[in-house]
């Protein structure tokens, strides 16, 4: 029997859907470790630990809360203290994160101070005998790797939108603990935050992207994209490397193998050619909508379903079809 | 005067062409090589090109490249020199193991002692796309660690840069010595020019045995991800919106 250390992230006071996917997959870790428990840590300013009872239902035992006021930006150095040494408590099979801007950053600390093995961006866990056992998606997508990792306790950090959390009713015991190192006194001090998109949703959780590229000709031109999301209510905005080294969107919008990886269900790639690096980024997504002028060009290879066209008279054009369609039901 | 000297280690990987098609060796853990370019990983490329430029507007200073690896790591260093590096460590090992905490114990072990004021890494490699051993390598030396960073200065004894976060950005300053792991947006990598190629033959390589400790993480399988099933056309122009937006809901109830 060996229990499960889970890191549940937070955006603003609201748990992110990738905490709660971390979650599911380290109850199943736990139960597969002999039916061990899940002990997940939330950190924030005050207020943070109202997460806790969503957290019991998706199979959390005990929730350790650290709430500080200089918690309301992400502090590296702070949480990544505090989770080891919760995790040196002992007891722990392995800790669990997602792999986003936060659980890339503190992976790597915690397996040195841990001294753990670690695999990032996985697919599946699994356990054989001693050994924990990972599937990972290398050489961008192109690879599917099986790592097997040696050790009593292993870092481990899920892909987003890998795994389905899955509720697993608990009722998480609570308990509120202090961070090990003071949040404030960080040596990377954050001068400004550079918001991206207000209100939409994060390209790595959002259901549905819209792509543009270089199709679409000129930045004003962006417009149709941003429409498109809008009429589909849950879409983030994407761009390719074209477009994002044209300055017409920022670059935090890139997706490809030097962007952002993505896998929503329904992925909308206008404009774009489908250059490697690009499908790179996007060819695991369920369902792949592609609108480009030329019937050659290689994104009709990997879209479910094409239009050959210009974007400057489809896009308008299914913008109001999506919204009479959500309007309908 | 310019800006005080800055000594600054980039550490480089030496990976396949991304644009390689992949297929799988016989022992069936590891892609097989046969026909396969190789070169300075991408985003190791971004922060050696980064290194010098900090170097050139200080007007001085070293940059050192660092590689864990096979004797085919030295053509990379040597293309790093050509670019404009000062000389090169390669830390040797038969092959380079798929555990980044072992990689970053042996970077750590070389850059302990070597008073570098940034030490720079790629944001991840591109066969691993794992993102470990820049911030394994930091936490070991007990660095403040900046990651992602697509743009990145230094002044007067301080770094400073912007720092991708998901749908949005940083900017950030911090004491040296530090770490650093280089997104895109800083410049492309320059390319070797001839006279950089030949004074790179005459820059010093020091080749001696990496220190890995332990390997925990080993690769039990390499397979390629089942293919998408082939595209389909639906239609041309505005006129096949209708049946698209059909499909989308009865076919693949995304709407
Ligand atoms: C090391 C490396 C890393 C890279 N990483 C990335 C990455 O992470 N992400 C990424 O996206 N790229 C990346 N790239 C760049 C990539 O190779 C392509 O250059 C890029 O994806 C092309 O972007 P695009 O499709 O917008 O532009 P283009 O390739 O120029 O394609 C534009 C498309 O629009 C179509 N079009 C033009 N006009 C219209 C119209 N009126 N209506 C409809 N269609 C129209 C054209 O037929 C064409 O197919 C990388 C490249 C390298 C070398
Ligand atoms: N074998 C190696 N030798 C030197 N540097 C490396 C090595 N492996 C990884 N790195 C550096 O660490 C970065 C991240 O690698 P990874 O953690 O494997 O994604 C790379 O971009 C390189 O800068």
């Amino acid at each position: 029997m060996a229990n499960v250390l889970v890191y549940a992230e937070t955006r603003g006071a609201a748990l992110r859907k990738l905490a709660l996917e971390a979650v599911t997959a380290a109850r199943a870790l736990a139960d597969a470790s002999g039916g061990g428990e899940v002990h997940a840590l939330v950190a924030g300013p005050s207020g943070v630990g109202a997460a806790s009872e969503q957290l019991g239902a998706y199979g959390a035992d005990v929730v350790y809360v650290v709430e500080h006021a200089a918690l309301s930006n992400f502090e590296r150095e702070s949480i990544a203290a505090t989770l080891a040494d919760r995790a040196k408590q002992g007891g722990y099979r392995a800790v669990v994160l997602g792999f986003s801007t936060q659980g890339r950053d503190l992976g790597p600390r915690l397996a040195v101070k841990l001294d753990a093995p670690i695999a990032s961006d996985v697919t599946e866990i699994n356990v054989a005998g001693d050994a924990i056992v990972v599937k990972h998606p290398g050489y961008a997508n192109k690879v599917l790797v099986t790592l097997t990792l040696s050790g009593s306790l292993v870092v481990l950090s899920v892909r987003p939108g890998a795994i389905t959390a899955k509720q697993a009713a608990r009722s998480a015991r609570v308990e509120s603990i202090q961070p090990a190192v003071d949040p404030s006194a960080s040596r990377v001090v954050v001068k400004q935050v550079v918001e991206g998109a207000k209100g939409r949703p994060d390209l790595g959780e959002a259901p549905v992207i819209v792509a543009g590229g270089r199709g679409l000709k000129a930045a004003e031109n962006f417009k149709l994209v941003e429409e498109l999301a809008d009429a589909f209510g849950n879409a983030a905005v994407g761009a390719t490397r074209a477009v994002t080294d044209d300055g017409w969107r920022p670059h935090s919008d890139q997706i490809g193998q030097t962007g952002r990886q993505v896998s929503p269900q329904l992925y909308v790639a206008i404009g774009i050619s489908g250059a490697i690096q690009h499908l790179a980024g996007m060819r695991t997504s369920k369902t792949i909508v592609a609108i480009n002028k030329d019937k050659d060009a290689p994104i009709f290879k990997v879209a479910d379903y094409g239009i050959v066209g210009d974007v400057l008279e489809v896009v308008p054009a299914l913008t109001t079809a999506v919204k009479a369609a959500r309007a309908s039901h | 005067m310019g800006a005080p000297a800055v000594k600054i280690a980039v550490c480089i990987k030496r990976t396949p062409d991304s644009e390689s098609r992949f297929r799988i060796a016989s022992s069936g853990v590891a892609i097989d090589e046969a026909g396969l370019k190789f070169d300075i990983d991408d985003f190791a490329g971004y922060a050696v090109e980064a290194a010098l430029q900090i170097n050139e507007k200080g007007g001085g200073g070293e940059t050192v490249v660092v590689a864990v690896g096979p004797d085919s790591v030295q053509e990379s260093l040597r293309k790093a020199m050509s670019m404009g590096a000062d000389r090169a460590v390669q830390l040797k090992v038969d092959s380079v193991p798929a555990d980044g905490l072992a990689v970053a114990k042996a970077l750590a072990a070389e850059l302990k002692d070597g008073g570098y004021d940034l030490i720079l890494f790629g944001k991840h490699a591109f066969d691993t796309s794992a993102g470990v051993v820049g911030t394994a390598t930091a936490e070991l030396l007990g660095l403040p660690c900046v990651t992602a960073v697509s743009q990145l200065d230094v002044a007067s004894g301080r770094g400073s840069a912007r720092r991708e976060l998901e749908g949005a950005a940083e900017l950030v300053e911090f004491p040296l010595p530090a770490v650093v792991t280089i997104d895109e947006g800083v410049a492309r990598p320059r390319y070797p020019s001839l006279k950089g190629i030949m004074a790179a033959k005459k820059k010093p390589l020091e080749s001696k045995p990496a220190q890995l400790g332990a390997v925990r993480v080993s690769v039990q399988k390499a397979e390629l991800p089942p293919e998408r099933p082939a595209g389909r056309i639906i239609g041309e122009g505005a006129s096949a919106v209708p049946e698209l937006v059909r499909l989308l809901q009865s076919e693949a109830k995304v709407l």
